[in-house]
Order: structure tokens, then sequence, then C-alpha cells
């Protein structure tokens, strides 16, 4: 078997978040009535010309800054001439070879190792609209007809395109959270992959370790979620090594990734190969950004999210490891520190964060921004354990609490019972209790195994439902079985 | 007897406001015209008579409460149908939007409606103004009220004869290789191709993007000032739109051409040019220099090349903008196709006509791989040449001048089955469109068969004032006067 | 030398069905049109820049404010040759084309 590596080129497009259109003032917004948030101009109309969005372009020039792209002095937009019916002019509005953005890098983290992937071009151009395949299979091929609607013709879209630096399925899976994370803290997009925002094309090739040229190329489509553009590379990657092995030779072509089936398959091959025929958009004078205009917008980037791990190690202590969990997200990293800020001890609100709470958004499927525990709840949790008003384990069943109906902490610690019992009064009693119903492991203690007052301790944590503080039930029952051995 | 429908549109407005004659009064005018020529000439393709009739009284109503209005108020016009008109049918002489009615004005005409001027239609064209007599129109020829055995010119053939006929008293047209001037000057009317950018081009139904200008119909330059200061000035929703503020173009027209310099194109009084033509010009000249101005000679020399550039350009840019009439959103769609690409090509096989078909191919396969640097990309070069003789040639010059069209009117058919004698009838007309300047065109003189030769006066960018008040000096030390025989005969 | 054209191939990126005569007809002019158009390869030297708007602008955009009135989908229908439940019917698509 020859020893062969994955080269992994990604083509992501970033639906931005503007208020209208790229070139009409229709509303940008997911869903609606099929054809309701359309006009002459997004629809085509004869007659009807494009006006750009300076918004759109500001933020495409921020996502190329915040990449380190090289912002393009004059950058032109380009009509791609192609036919299909989701694109009310049959040609796209795009940049072909003067893009705003040109070259950067994007930093990941694989496995504690840092990996530069370089970025070939950042370029902006206009969504089509949605095409549905109406027939009785649901399956393309088998269509009887198809319906167009043109709500998000003509949405702002901007086209991140990665060298083919990317080596493994984990690292594509790295360079999608971490680009996700970029563009979050710019808030250029809601880059909801699940709702289109944000989607993702792969090249993909295999070659020997250490050839210089690349093998055939393969594109790969539709994935809609980051564990699926992983599961779709793995798959094909794999695919492609073992034709390799067993001497087939591959064609360059677009594979469709099937979700449920977990497989790629060759969409029919192209009769023609595409012929765009660009030239220069004719209805639009170019983009020629200044010194002045690129500098404010640098000035405006907000503190990226590798920058805000980094200060997470050095402001609050976290661990690299957890930096890198609580900062994978701008959404969980503003979330982290607005607790801090609440008075949440760091490490601690890291962890409640990284560990039950995401555990809890994982099994019910929400998302951190729209769950109903914020900031402060955390900030509060952490603050009760640490006095000891709760235990671990009263803290987590509080967090759970807390998620389902959003009830203030300190409500649910005392509606539920949840604070501890230190009153050494009340935590008197029960270890009476304890010590009489247990002879046997209390005779073990005084007989000298030290062990067993573990067992007795979780005795008293039982008969108290948990409430009991441990470290209080540990002192009295030390105390109780010490001072007098006679009395038991 | 002049009839209102004859008279210019500035002394319809004084009749206006002085009680003289109403709007109305000039719209059923303008329809009794229509009534008794257009089964000749056949200008229209749309009319909007009772819609007419409805403004004309709106703005009467409004005169009558003493209201000032706008020069435009109650002026009746016509529009080329490549102009979007909201709720009225905008075909572009193509079968292919047979039964296409837009949901939007084009700018031009919104502004032109919010000063009270009135529509009486829309005017036939060669479909999607590609060509030069309107014979291309799907629907009918328009004839020349000159001589209607003979074309009026396109592809604006419509508008110009609607003016040159006492049917419109203004109409606008479409100039993207001289489909303005040219029919203008066959016509025997003023015709202006501003500076591009000047008038919007929102709801101009786009031909070639980078060549199309919307542009004037008017019986005289004051007129066309009157017209041009209307819809003149920056649009928001044309991104190409200059940054120009609305001004009064009527305001400046008086200065005279005292010490005005003037440059002969020579080269273009040469072969190839009709000695009628030909005449005319060089006594135009003549009295320009009579009138004060200072002739020279001055040199295009890159016109023959601008012709060559433009078929590049214009086509390529052509099949990129037609690419939308594909049978889904709107206009005609084939019966029973399978699938939609067999859909597609049906649809756009039936829906245009010959020489679309012709342009669409030939702007496709100079864009295709490998050939858009061969084509596309060397005739935007020679565009830069043009653009540099016209700046050499205003180092000189304040204005160049030059026949609009090297023949007057010719027959119905004559040119029809050779595409490259139809192009070369815009060989004047080409270089303005290539390089932005502003042109008129305005009759000059009539030649040997009777038929009007129009006279050329180019200008340097956003000049329009400099042409204007050289034509209207021109204009009216000539006094053409003549009418299109037909005229006689209407009003007999 | 007339330029010889593959209209086939042309006219199919075009998406447009032309007859058998047409396409004769077209051949012979367009090969034709286009000799006389190569021409524009006599001056353009490669030290002259391209053209692509007469008068040469830069940097207009519109504001991303309050978005405008859309049209309503029967307004957006209004031309539609077939549609169905708010949207645009088409015979069906064959990928790859």
């Amino acid at each position: 078997m020859t020893e062969v590596e994955a080269v992994i080129g990604l083509e992501c497009h970033v639906e931005l978040s503007t208020r209208t259109k790229m070139f009409c003032g229709c509303p940008n917004e997911f869903g609606g009535d099929p054809n309701t948030r359309v006009c002459p101009v997004c629809l085509g109309h004869p007659g009807s010309l494009p006006v750009p969005n300076r918004q759109a372009i500001e933020y495409t020039m921020k996502i190329a800054l915040a990449l380190g792209s090289e912002i393009a002095r004059s950058s032109l937009f380009h009509r791609k001439n192609y036919f299909y019916p989701d694109m009310p002019k049959n040609y796209q509005i795009s940049q072909y070879d003067l893009p705003i953005g040109t070259g950067g890098h994007l930093d990941i983290d694989v496995g504690g190792e840092t990996r530069r992937i370089r970025m070939n071009r950042v370029h902006l151009e206009e969504d089509t609209g949605k095409t549905i395949h109406a027939g009785t299979t649901g399956r393309i091929a088998e269509a009887d007809y198809a319906l167009e609607d043109y709500n998000r013709a003509g949405v702002p879209l901007v086209e991140v395109v990665s060298e083919p630096d990317v080596r493994s399925p984990e690292e594509a899976r790295a360079y999608l959270v971490e680009l996700r994370a970029l563009l979050e803290a710019l808030d250029v997009s809601d880059v909801r992959m699940e709702e289109g925002s944000l989607r993702c094309d792969a090249n993909v090739s295999v070659r020997t370790v250490g050839a210089e040229e690349l093998g055939t190329k393969v594109e790969v489509k539709n994935m809609n979620s980051i564990r699926s553009v992983e599961r779709a590379v793995r798959y094909e990657v794999e695919r492609q090594r073992e034709a390799l092995d067993r001497g087939q030779a591959l064609v360059q072509e677009t594979r469709h990734w099937d979700e449920g089936r977990g497989v790629t398959s060759p969409l029919r091959s192209k009769e023609y190969a595409f012929d765009y025929r660009y030239f220069p958009e004719p209805d639009l004078p170019p983009v020629e950004p200044d010194e002045e205009w690129i500098e404010k917008l640098r000035a405006e980037l907000p503190e990226l999210p590798a920058e805000r791990r980094r200060r997470f190690v050095e402001e609050y202590g976290l661990e690299p490891a957890m930096a890198r969990l609580v900062g994978g997200a701008g959404s969980w990293a503003d979330f982290f520190e607005e607790a801090v800020r609440l008075g949440a001890d760091p490490r601690p609100a890291a962890n409640w964060m990284t560990g039950d709470l995401a555990a809890l958004l994982r099994e019910h499927d929400v998302d951190l921004r729209s769950s109903k525990v914020t900031p402060a709840h955390v900030a509060e949790i952490t603050a009760l354990v640490s006095d000891g008003t709760i235990s671990t384990t009263g803290a987590k069943q509080a967090l759970a609490a807390v998620f389902a109906d959003g009830r203030g902490v300190r409500e649910v610690v005392e509606d539920e019972g949840l604070a501890q019992i230190s009153d050494t009064s009340a935590l008197g009693a029960i270890v009476e209790q304890v010590v009489a119903d247990n002879p046997g492991p209390v005779e073990q203690f005084r007989g000298g195994k030290e062990g067993v007052i573990g067992f007795l301790v979780g005795q008293v944590m039982k008969a108290s439902k948990g409430a009991a503080n441990p470290q209080e039930a540990q002192r009295l029952l030390r105390e109780r079985l010490t001072a007098d051995p006679q009395a038991g | 007897m002049t009839e209102l429908c004859d008279l210019p549109g500035h002394e319809l407005g004084r009749r206006f406001r002085s009680g003289e004659a109403s709007a109305l009064d000039a719209v059923e005018s303008c329809l009794r015209r229509i009534e008794a020529v257009d089964g000749r000439v056949k200008a229209f393709l749309e009319r909007t008579d009772d819609a007419a009739r409805r403004a004309a009284r709106a703005v009467d109503e409004r005169f009558g409460r003493g209201e000032d209005l706008p020069p435009a108020a109650g002026i009746p016009l016509a529009l080329k149908d490549v102009l979007a008109t909201k709720g009225i049918p905008t075909t572009c002489g193509s079968k292919i939007l047979r039964t296409y009615v837009p949901p939007y004005d084009c700018t031009p005409w919104a502004r032109l409606r919010e000063d009270g001027a009135i529509l009486l239609g829309k005017t036939n064209c060669d479909e999607f103004a590609m060509g030069s007599s309107t014979e291309n129109s799907a629907y009918f020829p328009t004839r020349n009220p000159w001589n209607p055995d003979t074309v009026p010119g396109g592809s604006s053939g419509g508008s110009a004869a609607a003016v040159a006929a006492g049917e419109a008293v203004w109409a606008l047209g479409t100039d993207t290789g001289g489909s303005v001037r040219q029919p203008g000057a066959l016509c025997g009317v003023v015709a202006l191709k501003p500076t591009y950018g000047l008038i919007s081009r929102y709801g101009l139904i786009a031909f070639a993007s980078s060549l199309d200008h919307v542009g004037t119909f008017t019986r005289d330059v004051r007129d066309c000032a009157a017209l041009l200061s209307v819809i003149a000035g920056k649009d928001p929703l044309d991104a190409t739109s200059l940054s120009t503020e609305r001004r009064d173009y009527t305001a400046d027209l008086d200065g005279g051409l005292d010490g005005l310099r003037i440059g002969v194109v020579r080269d273009w009084l040469g072969e190839g040019v009709e000695p009628g033509v030909k005449a005319a010009v060089e006594s135009s000249i003549d009295r320009l220099a009579s009138l004060g101005a200072h002739i020279g000679e001055a040199s295009l020399p890159h016109t023959d090349y601008a012709l060559s550039a433009y078929y590049l350009i214009a086509p390529a840019e052509c099949s990129s903008n037609l690419a939308r009439y594909d049978g889904v959103r709107y206009g005609h769609r084939t019966a029973d196709a399978t699938d939609v690409v067999e859909m597609n090509m049906r649809t756009r096989g039936e829906g245009f006509g010959d020489e679309v078909k012709r342009r669409i191919i030939l702007g496709t396969y100079s864009l295709s791989a490998g050939y858009y640097d061969a084509y596309y990309g060397q005739a935007q070069k020679v565009r830069t040449l043009v653009i540099r003789d016209f700046a050499q040639a205003y180092e000189r010059f304040d204005l160049l001048l030059g026949p609009t069209s090297p023949t007057t009117a010719f027959r119905l058919g004559e040119k029809a089955e050779d595409p490259l004698a139809m192009y070369l009838s815009d060989i004047f007309t080409i270089p303005s469109d290539l390089a932005g300047n502003p042109a008129i065109s305005v009759p000059c003189g009539l030649d040997e068969k009777g038929l009007p030769v129009g006279l050329q006066l180019m200008g340097r960018h956003l000049d329009e004032a400099t042409v204007l008040r050289a034509a209207h000096a021109f204009e009216q030390d000539l006094g053409f006067s003549a009418r299109p025989p037909l005229l006689e005969e209407a009003s007999a | 030398m007339p330029v010889e054209i593959d209209v086939d191939h042309v006219a199919r990126l075009a998406r447009l069905a032309l007859s058998e005569e047409e396409r004769e007809r077209f051949r012979l002019q367009l090969g034709l049109i286009l000799e006389h158009a190569e021409r524009v390869r006599e001056v353009a030297a490669a030290d002259v820049p391209p053209t692509a708007q007469p008068v040469p602008q830069k940097n207009v955009f519109r504001d991303d404010d309050a978005p405008w009135e859309c049209l309503t989908q029967d307004e957006a229908l209004a031309g539609a040759p077939e549609a169905e439940d708010g949207r645009f019917k088409v015979p069906r698509i064959v990928e790859g084309e």
C-alpha cells in the first residue's frame, strides 16, 4: 500500500447579515413566503439595474482584513454567464480576476498543534434563488418539474477560498470552526450552516506523500454542517485512497454528499465544460478603496478569536485547551466574559460552561444563544459553590433546572432544597442516625480502617438527599467516633 | 393652418398658461393626427388614449387652479418601447416580450410624469434596439413620414417618426450606436444623445449596457433643452449615472456662436457619403462660420476601427443582457418542452428575431473561452483609442461637426439582407457612443429627393450646454420649416 | 479570410434553438462580420488600457438603509408563464447541462 496524503481546499460561501440585499433594497432575511422579498432588480426584470450595498462591501473588506488578505486598490465585479432557472438574469454578478481580497491565512489548532492554512481569495457575489425539484420520488433526476423562489436571489454572498493546505478531515473541521468563530466575531453573518448562511464545498485529492503535483481533484458539495463536511471529506479521501490502491484512475468531477447514506456520488457528468464567459459588469463602476477607508475598517475590527483565546490564558489563567473550548465561538467567549464580569470565578465558570452546560445544550440540541441559561446564572452558580451554599451535585441540579425554565439560581436552590446542610445541629442528628445504622463500618473505622470514613460520609449524603456539606459531615463523623468511643 | 400637435412644446406651454389652449386640446390634436396618419406611418405599438385624456384633464384642472406647473406639464409625448412603463405593455419590438407588462416605471418617464407630461403610447423600434431602420421590429416596420417608401431610420424609428408626423410633441428613444441621432436625421427632427450617465438608464431595457443612452426627439432645440432638463441628473437606481445636479438647460441657449471653435471631421465628408448629405453639411459649415464660429479641421482617425469595436462590444454585452429572456419569469414560453434546457432553447429560438439571434451568437462566441482577449478585450482598447481621438480634438475645438448619417432615408428592404451595409449607416454616430460624449443631430436641409439631412454636433463630456447653444443658434438662423408631404395631405 | 464559427456549440451556450437554414446563414454572415471585426487587433497595442465605461466612475454605492417595499407575490408572479404555490414553475431540470 502506497503512503498517500489528502490535499484539501475549502470554498466557503458566507451570506452576509446586511439589512438589504446586495444590489437592491429588498430585505435580506431568511425564509418568508415564496417570492415576497423580491423586486424588479432581484427578479431580473428587463431594464432594472444593480446598485451595490456599501455595507456588504465593508463586511467583505473586514473579512479579508481579518484573514490578513491584501485588499485590492481596484476591484471589479464581473458577470459569470450560465443558464440556471434559480438565477434571474442567467448571469451571476460575481468577482473574477480582481477580487476584494487576495492571499492571507487562517491558523487552526489540531491536536494541540497550530497549522497555518493559506487563503487564496475573498470575493463578493450575489446568491441565487432556491429550486424545489418536485415529483414523486424527490430525487432530482426523477423530478417532474421544478419550482423557483427568488427570495434569496441577490443576498450578498462572500466566497472565502483556501489554498489546498488542509490535510485531513479533522483539519477541515478545525478550519470551519475557526472560520465560523472569526465571522461570528466580525458580526458579519449569522453563520448558521443549517439555514445555509454558511456553506462549504471541498476540493479533495490524494497524492503520494512527498509528491509535488496534485492528484485528480474532486469537488464535493451539499454538506450542511461542520460535522457533515468532516464526514464527507473523510469518506472521499478513503474512496480515493482505495481507488488508487486498486489501481483505478480517478476522474475530475463534482460529487454530491448524501448525508443519510454517508456517501458521495457523482453528479451526472457535464456534456459541456462550463464556459462562463466572464466579462466586466458594465452596470457597476469599480470598487477603489483608499488608504483611509481601509484603515478605518481595520481600526473597527474587533478582537479576533485567536487573540481572545491568548488573552483568556493570560488574563483568566485558563489552560490553553480550555481557552480553545470557551473561545471556539464568539457567542461562547462573550458569554464567558460576561459571566466573569458579573463576578464568576473564571476557571470554574469555564468548566461549568464547557462541561455540564455544553452537555445540556448537546442533549437538547439547543444553541447557547437561544438557551435560557444566562451569564448571570453561571456567575451565581460558581459563587454559591465557592461559598459552600451548594455542593457540586446541587449545582448540577440547579443548572439543569435553570436550563429547563430559566428561573433564578437562588430561587431554584430554595424551591428544590438544594442548599447544603452545614448547620451542626441539623447535620448532627443525621450523623447520629448513620452511626447507629452502621455498627459494622463504625467498628472497622475504630479498628483503624481509615478508608471507611468515605463510606460513612456517603451515607450521610444519601440520608440528607445530597444537601449535606460533605466536609462538615466528615468533620462531625470523626468528632463523634473519636471523642467518645464507648457511646456507640 | 398649423395644428397644436405641430407646435413645439414651449409654445404649447405658453398657450396652456395664457388660456389659449388646454392640455386636453393638445392631446386631442395629437390623437386626431395619429388617427389620420398612423395607418401609414405606423409609429405606435401601444396607445394609451384614455389615460392620456385623464392625465390631460388633471393637468388642466391644476392650471385652472392657477398652479405654477413645470414646463413639461401637459406636453404629449411618446416613449420608445424599450423604456419600461408600469402597467403598460413594453415589448422592445420583440415577440419574446409580447405579453410583458413591467411592474415599474423607467426613471426618465417617472420624472416626466411627475412634472405632468402626458404619455400617448409606446413607439415601434428595431427588436431590442438592434437595427438602423426599424425593419427589425417583430410587429411591423415604421415608415418615414417624409416618404412612406423609406425607412425612418432606427432603432428609435417610431419615436422619430411620431415627432416628425405630429403624432407626439416630444419623444424619448435610446441610442447605443446612433439609434436616436440617425432616425432623428432621417426624419428631420432634433435628436440629442447626451453624455453617458447624464440620464438614468434605470428602466431602459438593456441592449449593450456600456453604450446604451436615453436620448430625446423634439421639434426644436429649445424643446430639446427643456426635455433634457426634466430627465437629466443623478439617479440612485443607476450606479453608472453621474453625480450631476438637475439644471435648466434652456437658460444658456441664447449665447450665440461667437468665438466658438468648431472642428469639422473632414474624413466624414469623403467616400460613402451621399452628395446630398455632403452638400447640406458643407453649406451648414459656411452658415456657422458666418455666425461667428471659428471653423477648423479635426480628425478622428480611429473611426473605422470604432465600428469594428462596436460590433464586438455591443453583441457581447447583448448576449449577456438578453440571457434573462428564458421563459421562466415573464414573456414568451414555448409549449410542451420536456426539460428546462429544451424550454430555454425553443423559447428563445421562437421569441427572438433574426438580427437579435445573430448578435447573441456573435457576442456569445466573442466572449467564449479563448476569444475574450482577442475580441472583447481588444475592442475595449480600441475604445480607449477613440476616447483619445476625441480628447485630442477637444484640445483645439469646443465642438466637432460632421454628418449624422452618410445617407438620407433609404428604401425599405434596401439593406435588410446585408447586415454589414446596415451597420455602416451608424459609422458617424458610433464614436460618440463609445466615447460617451454628447452629440446632437439637427435638421440642416433637404437632399435632392426632398429627404431631410441631419447635421451632427459633438461636444465634450457633460458640455451639453455648448452643444445646445450652437445647435440653437444654427437652427434659428437656418429657419428649417419644411414639413413632411404627408402632413399637408393630412391637413388638406 | 472569414472566421469559422462552430455555430452549434455557440447556440447551445446561448440556449438558442436555430433552424438548419439559420445555422448556415449565421455561419457565413458572422464569419464576414468577425473578419471585419478582427481589425481591432491591428491597432490595439499592449500598452493601451481597456475602457469599460465611457465616463469613468468609482465607488458608487447604496446605503444599507431600511428595506424598500417589495412586490407582492401576485405582482412577482404576474408575468409567469406558469406558477404553483407562489413559485415559478419550470420543466424538470436535468443536472449537469
